[in-house]
């Protein structure tokens, strides 16, 4: 749970020199190795992370009442799918809006900040580097306002 | 250290019962200022004390010591917030001039109010206003330097955002806050002056990079008013290292600069902050 290191300073220095050299590299070739899809660990891992956050939901008694009527393969199947495609994987996100499938939920601040949480812990857990966690996070923190009090 | 080591104590019989925090991610209820409002160390932040989210309630406790030169400062208090809206705190302070001799003592009563956005979310910065009710102790030290009061005001209004995947794959926070304060280095010199009792509007900031969610480095700029004519009033600075241990404990280990105080000049030292929320 405690993601201390030890060394956050230098781990630090490294992440920025290497964001350093890919911010040079990425004005000649694209890089599909170093996409925010890959550092997630592709396909495989983004199955892995949304079945790690699945679990986190079933054990939070904050959230879980929201998916008492969900689909979970399906809600599985889309979540992964969204995320393959914010991350810049091979994916088309094919499911409603996040306003859309929000609505009717009334999602608190506090059901939001749980799930963030849960994708923490879960990425935390899969050894996915601090970097790539707020990469995502970055990606999935915008849809508060069409989550919220829906 | 008396008062640290009966946070500790409080901190170990509470935490058997613990491990209760609210949904707030770890880090985004700030520290606690040498004033008790949620912040970093001398400026308040727009962040509110603890880890309630919407529809949950937080209780704080702190402690905070400042070592420079010629002085110490000792700061104990308590915080409560409700729902990431609402912060009530009370704080002890205690400056101890130790080369000049004898002590100088004031409680403040904090309330902050979020009033809009949302630090980690939404494009708008997060904004809270605030006030800090100061009541001097002992107040016949500032009053034979100058001081009119021994109690004032000070109103604030606090903007916090965190940029997520800002800089190098890290976090990074900043706050501007402004105040409107009559106080001498912060009320422990008392209020205004004879010359001038009006509001001064002074502007406080903050960056700070969160390294790991649970650890992070930050640099606090407080400009200062200078309207007791006996000795200069400096603005303060600091850098600090803070580690949310998790979300029941924190630590904050600093370096000020709180410049000249009371004639004594280039008041330079530590800080050390220890909180315990649950």
């Amino acid at each position: 749970m405690v993601n201390f290191s030890g060394k956050p300073a230098t781990s630090f220095l490294l992440t920025f020199l290497a964001s350093m050299l890919l911010i040079t590299s990425c004005a000649k070739t694209p890089q599909p190795a170093d996409s925010l899809y890959q550092q997630l660990g592709a396909a495989a891992g983004l199955e892995q992370l949304v079945d790690g956050v699945l679990v986190e939901i079933e054990r939070d008694p904050q959230i879980v009442h929201h998916f008492k009527d969900t689909d979970i393969a399906r809600f599985r199947r889309l979540l992964i799918e969204q995320l393959c495609q914010l991350s810049g994987g091979p994916c088309q996100y094919t499911g409603a809006t996040m306003q859309e499938s929000h609505t009717g939920f009334a999602i608190t601040p506090a059901d939001f900040d749980n799930l963030v949480n849960h994708f923490i812990k879960v990425m935390t857990a899969q050894n996915i580097p601090v970097a790539s966690q707020n990469a995502l996070l970055a990606k999935l923190a915008p849809m508060y306002k069409d989550v919220i009090n829906r | 250290m008396i008062t640290l080591r009966s946070l500790a104590i409080s901190l170990l019989v509470f935490c058997n019962c613990s491990a209760i925090a609210g949904s707030k991610v770890i880090g985004t209820g700030g520290a606690t200022t040498i004033e008790g409002s949620a912040g970093g160390g001398i400026v308040p932040w727009a962040v509110i004390n603890g880890y309630a989210s919407s529809g949950q309630w937080s209780v704080t406790g702190f402690g905070n010591q400042v070592g420079v030169d010629d002085f110490s400062l000792r700061t104990i208090g308590a915080g409560f917030s409700y729902g990431n809206q609402l912060e009530v705190s009370l704080t002890k302070q205690t400056l101890a001039l130790e080369t000049i001799g004898g002590d100088l003592k004031q409680t403040i009563v904090g309330v902050k109010y979020h009033v809009a956005g949302e630090l980690l979310y939404t494009e708008m910065p997060q904004i809270s206003v605030g006030a800090q009710w100061k009541k001097h102790q002992n107040f016949e030290l500032p009053q034979a330097v100058g001081a009119l009061d021994d109690q004032g005001i000070d109103w604030y209004v606090a903007a916090s955002k965190v940029w997520l995947d800002a800089f190098a794959g890290r976090n990074l926070l900043l706050n501007a806050t402004v105040r409107a304060t009559k106080a001498n280095q912060t009320g422990l010199l008392g209020f205004g002056s004879a010359e001038d009792n009006s509001y001064q509007l002074m502007t406080e900031l903050s960056a700070t990079i969160m390294l790991t969610p649970h650890w992070a480095v930050g640099a606090e700029f407080r400009q200062k008013p200078n309207q007791l004519a006996f000795a200069d009033e400096e603005h303060w600075r600091d850098v600090f290292t803070a580690w949310f241990i998790n979300k029941n404990v924190s630590l904050v280990g600093g370096y000020v600069d709180l410049g000249s105080i009371a004639g004594l000049p280039n008041q330079q030292g530590y800080y050390v902050a220890v909180e315990a929320t649950w």
